[in-house]
């Protein structure tokens, strides 16, 4: 698969890898939101952490884990940049075209665009439910 | 790092295609502007001299199968010659003519052959054949105990490849060409990975119609060969194409003088050194594996342990995925059983087929060596492959799962 330059520029250098905790610690923590989307048998599997300041309801630091392809993982990769500082509305509004037209995903990888989409509302959807917040939105 | 003393990417793709051997070239040569004639023209100089270069190929490929050189036949390749062997025989012996309602015949053969194999049988299906493919076990072997149990009254042919070209593996194939002489059943071997690096001997090893490629062995491409046994049986085959009548009939056409004249050449190469060449490769994949194995936790070679060619090694390893996996070593040109690889977007039926799971069949690299594949190569790869699968594991959610002791086949995936 020949890959455009971000793709390549995000697989090479993924930003923020990582977590907040181990599986079980972050279960229970109020201020973080996890999606785990994918399945191992489908070849992709997508963790997307976020961590929400409660003061302001905006997304302070996000983290991701990704076994993929070079496009899952840069697909990954681009949504912890583009959640960072947005509210969890703003992040809704993050839509899979959008990482398509950013990354130049080849048509056979857009797959892991909605991916990184699914994992974003998993996150949000997650760290809603912990807060006892609603999780319709205006946005979908 | 110290310079090396190779350039990259280097070649680890043997069983996809190998080089030609610069004996082979050479040998090519002067059959494209000297010895051009076509070895039809029987009353002049040109056709003779064109006719003489391929009698001796001829004589090249038959002395490396221990066969006759009459019952040699050329061909574009080993998928034209699967299909001749596969489609010629059915329809040469087969039981019932289309449209009687009765099954056409019988025909045995495996879920984890090439698709040049699997494909004609799936085409012989929808004309009216029934086709048995067996499982094999997950060492990926093929025993002739399981074609006797698959063996009925109206079974016209048996198509095993001898060894697999994705894990390497061996079928019995003298056994069951044993087998398949005592029942008087065709019995076909796509020998394409195994003809050239193993000793083949068609008489001992019981075999009726066999396919091999000129690409495979340092031959040319375009350009194979179908063994059909003349005498105890006799097997006939229906061709495929309408023609001039060359190759017997079995195959019409103009014969592609300087590729036949390489693949001979390919041959003799191969008969000379296969068995030096043999135990260098087989020392190499198993440092290659071993080293490998030793050095990264949950990963595993497929395949028979024992029981595999020796210039192929197939490798899954857990909680990485193949396509990032060979991105990750782009300076190593191998294969992957990964569907992110495959313009199917479907793992390796192969790798699916031995039942070793969808998550590992994802994760696997094919490397297979060749005949100048060097120690230094070998190393460089080792080390670059478990510094891959180190960092993409420290990508990987599945592999901190898995430390943290999570069983990943009891969590509930969500269906994506």
């Amino acid at each position: 698969m020949a890959y455009g330059p971000k793709i390549i520029d995000h697989y090479e250098n993924p930003r923020n890898v990582g977590n907040f905790g181990t599986q079980s610690d972050v279960k229970t923590r109020k201020d973080i939101g996890v999606g785990l989307v994918g399945a191992p048998e489908c070849g992709d599997v997508m963790q997307l952490q976020i961590k929400v300041d409660p003061a302001t309801g905006r997304i302070e630091d996000a983290k991701f884990k990704c076994f993929g392809c070079g496009s899952a993982i840069a697909s990954s990769s681009l949504a912890t940049e583009w959640l960072k500082g947005r509210s969890l509305d703003e992040g809704l509004a993050i839509k899979n075209t959008q990482i398509v037209e950013e990354l130049s995903l080849p048509p056979v990888k857009i797959h892991c665009s909605v991916l990184a989409e699914d994992a974003i509302r998993a996150a949000i959807a997650d760290y809603r439910v912990k807060n006892g917040l609603a999780v319709e939105t205006a946005t979908a | 790092m110290a310079t090396k003393p190779f350039k990259t990417p280097i070649y680890l793709d043997h069983a996809a295609t190998t080089p030609c051997d610069p004996r082979v070239v050479e040998a090519m040569l002067p059959y494209f502007t000297e010895v051009y004639g076509n070895t039809g023209s029987r009353n002049h100089r040109f056709g003779w001299e064109a006719e003489a270069g391929t009698d001796n190929a001829r004589e090249q490929v038959a002395a490396l199968l221990g066969a006759d050189e009459k019952e040699v036949v050329f061909t574009s390749g080993s998928t034209e010659s699967n299909n001749l062997a596969i489609k010629g025989a059915a329809y040469m012996y087969e039981k019932n003519p289309a449209g009687s309602g009765k099954p056409r015949g019988h025909i045995i053969s495996c879920i984890i052959e090439h698709k040049a194999v699997l494909d004609p049988c799936k085409r012989l299906q929808k004309e009216g054949f029934e086709v048995t493919f067996l499982e094999p076990g997950r060492d990926g072997i093929v025993t002739a105990e399981m074609v006797k149990g698959a063996l009925r009254e109206d079974t016209i042919l048996v198509s095993l490849m001898w060894a697999n070209n994705e894990i390497g593996t061996i079928n019995e194939v003298p056994q069951i060409g044993a087998l398949c002489h005592e029942r008087e059943v065709i019995f076909h071997t796509d020998a394409t990975q195994w003809a050239g690096k193993m000793p083949v001997d068609v008489n001992k090893d019981n075999i009726d119609l066999l396919s091999m490629s000129g690409h495979k062995i340092y031959g040319p491409k375009g350009v194979g060969a179908l063994y059909v046994r003349r005498r105890r049986p006799r097997v006939r085959l229906q061709a495929l194409a309408d023609g001039g009548g060359q190759e017997r009939g079995f195959r019409p056409g103009t014969l592609n003088v300087p590729g036949i004249v390489g693949l001979g050449k390919a041959c003799e190469i191969a008969l000379a050194e296969m068995d030096r060449d043999g135990l260098r490769l087989l020392a190499m994949r198993r440092r290659l594996e071993d080293s490998i194995t030793s050095r990264l936790d949950t990963c595993q070679v497929n395949g028979h342990r024992e029981k595999r060619l020796p210039h192929i090694a197939n490798i899954s390893f857990g909680f990485v995925e193949g396509e990032s996996l060979m991105m990750a070593i782009k300076e190593i040109a191998c294969s992957s059983g990964s569907a992110c690889t495959s313009a199917s977007l479907e793992p390796s039926y192969v790798l699916k087929g031995l039942g070793i799971g969808d998550d590992l069949a994802h994760s696997s690299l094919r490397l297979s060596l060749g005949r100048w594949t060097t120690d230094e190569q070998v190393d460089y790869a080792i080390d670059k492959i478990v510094q891959s699968v180190q960092k993409l594991r420290t990508l990987s959610p599945l592999y901190d799962m898995h430390k943290e002791g999570i069983d990943l086949s009891k969590v509930v995936w969500g269906v994506h």
